[in-house]
């Protein structure tokens, strides 16, 4: 179970530098991100080595924030590796909301950020089926 | 303490037309002998001041228009020598050339009164600590209500518009029980508060006698859910006096016009008709006690109805209902009447939504097109795309049902939509004519 922090953004020239400029003079670093986009406006999904700080630092810069649940799945780094876990997902009947990639590694496994419908449940089919994921501490340090 | 001045806001009502007829023709006979500019359209319309005989007639005398104090700038429609004027004040001036208008000391006199009127209807005493967060200076909010509020005895903070921080540490070391200013300007003080960690609960605040714009049913109910208080609306503009021409009382069920001091009338604004008691239109005021700046059938371009039928309360003025738009701020979208505060009625039914909000209006081609921009707050915040765009697309639904027009609906940043400390700006409209 990992913090994700998500941030509003309209679609105009400067927003994205701005978050990111906001998260480095607080000394956060950013560990993953993706961003969801329409024409209009933009979500950016980040995860941070301190999700508490960046909520208030970003808060206090005026942005919309949230905290979101996520989980970070230690998918195997080798062809195939994805597709194994999206399978046996697929089989649990886990609905994906989305999912984006993590920079790092653990374990020489590459890692997978997914928002699931039911992340209790995620969890536990994860535990039973021996699909690795990790925890947030270690997450945020890597 | 219910009333400031029982015998004439109780007044009844043959007595009160008997006032108002007296009143007007003195005002007429003053304004047609010393005023060249109402004699020469008076003439013009074929009507002496003698043919101004019960207060039906009132209806053939010309209107005045804030174009015919932009012409007769700076003091071409005062009716004393400027030996007799003892206050000017004048509007921005943002749409052309500032409107100006002189007080007497009599003048000045009535409007402290109406203004102690209007403060005591919303429950203020000698006892209340008022913080007057109108901007002082030209603007007729400041000075108007400041007036008023010392009139009474009340304990008045002159506190003006801006430095939200300040005001609102005022509110907690003075003990502030009555708060006036703009209601978005109030709004913005609560989002203030949120930051600043300040609960409205912990504070004094009573009440908020709120003006200088129109504002919806709505909007009162979310600054008084937000500031726990009392809000009241109070009418007024300064071409007819500044504020204090008509306020709420505590049954908060339309403004009680000041008619010993005015007459108000109801017209169709594209014809200049008068309408029948009850209808909407806009408000046409004549004042009647005013010595500087006499004033006959002011286009005030406010659409409102008037009502009546008894109030609770005991006065006998006419209540004018909440201010519904202005028919210079509607912005007319193919053929369809669209209010900023009918946007803003649709936006506060929608839990978490905020009332704040720019209407964008463009011509593609032939085709008006509306944008309505909405500010996202964390209430209504999801990290998933498809739940924003279904917000969206509930914004719009809703919008354009009660709008009757098609809406684009944009969500901004919050805090993107500029705020203000006086009037809100609620429309930018880039078609060119």
């Amino acid at each position: 179970m990992a913090k994700q922090i998500s941030v509003f953004l309209e679609n105009k020239a400067g927003r994205l530098a701005h978050v990111t400029r906001v998260l480095g003079d607080a000394g956060i670093n950013i560990r993953a991100l993706s961003i969801a986009d329409t024409s209009d406006f933009g979500i950016l999904r980040l995860i941070v080595s301190d999700p508490d700080k960046a909520y208030k630092v970003l808060k206090e810069a005026g942005f919309t924030v949230s905290e979101t649940e996520v989980i970070a799945v230690q998918v195997p780094d080798a062809p195939g590796g994805l597709a194994s876990v999206l399978e046996q997902m697929s089989e649990e009947n886990l609905n994906i909301e989305y999912l984006y990639a993590f920079l790092g590694t653990s374990e020489n496994d590459a890692l997978v950020i997914f928002k699931v419908e039911d992340i209790e449940k995620a969890r536990k089919a994860f535990i039973e089926r021996g699909i690795k994921f990790l925890d947030e501490t270690r997450l945020y340090q890597l | 303490m219910i009333y400031w001045d029982q015998e004439k806001e109780c007044m009844p009502i043959e007595q009160l037309r008997e006032l108002q007829l007296r009143r007007l023709k003195e005002t007429v006979y003053r304004v047609y002998a010393f005023v060249p500019a109402y004699q020469k359209k008076m003439d013009a319309a074929g009507i002496k001041p003698d043919d101004i005989k019960t207060l039906d007639d009132l209806k053939k005398l010309p209107f005045t228009t804030k174009q015919d104090l932009r012409d007769n700038y700076p003091f071409g429609l005062f009716a004393v020598p400027m030996s007799e004027v003892v206050r000017i004040h004048s509007s921005s001036g943002t749409t052309g050339k500032p409107t100006v208008v002189g007080y007497t000391k009599k003048d000045i006199d009535i409007w402290a009164e109406l203004m102690a009127r209007a403060l005591v209807s919303a429950g203020a005493t000698r006892h209340s600590v008022i913080q007057n967060a109108y901007g002082y200076g030209l603007f007729t909010g400041g000075l108007g209500v400041h007036y008023g509020a010392e009139r009474i005895g009340a304990s008045v903070i002159p506190s003006s518009g801006g430095n939200t921080k300040r005001q609102i540490m005022l509110m907690q070391d003075f003990g502030t029980t009555i708060l006036t200013c703009t209601p978005s300007y109030a709004l913005f003080m609560y989002e203030v508060m949120q930051e600043m960690g300040v609960d409205p609960a912990d504070l004094k605040l009573k009440a908020g006698i709120f003006g200088a714009e129109p504002w919806s049913e709505n909007m009162r109910r979310e600054i008084e859910n937000n500031l726990k208080i009392d809000a009241y609306d109070i009418y007024g503009l300064s071409e007819i006096i500044g504020p204090g021409v008509a306020v709420e009382c505590k049954y908060k069920n339309g403004l009680h016009i000041a008619e010993d001091h005015f007459i108000a009338e109801i017209i169709d604004p594209e014809t200049g008709e008068v309408l029948p008691e009850g209808e909407q239109g806009e408000l046409v005021i004549t004042a009647i006690t005013k010595e500087a700046l006499p004033i006959i059938r002011y286009r005030t371009r406010d659409l409102t109805t008037l009502d009546r039928t008894p109030c609770p309360c005991g006065r006998t003025h006419v209540r004018m209902q909440k201010v519904l738009g202005r028919s210079d701020d509607m912005v007319i979208i193919r053929g369809v009447n669209v209010f900023p505060s009918m946007v803003e009625s649709v936006l506060l039914n929608i839990p978490g939504v905020e009332p704040h909000y720019l209407l964008v209006v463009d011509r593609k081609g032939n085709l008006d097109e509306l944008e309505v921009q909405v500010e996202v707050s964390e209430k209504v915040f999801s990290d998933e795309v498809r739940k924003l765009e279904e917000l969206g697309a509930h914004i719009r639904r809703e919008l354009e049902s009660a709008l009757g027009v098609s809406v684009k609906v944009r969500l901004v940043e919050p805090k993107s939509i500029e705020r203000s400390e006086g009037k809100a700006k609620r429309v930018i409209d880039k078609r060119k004519f």
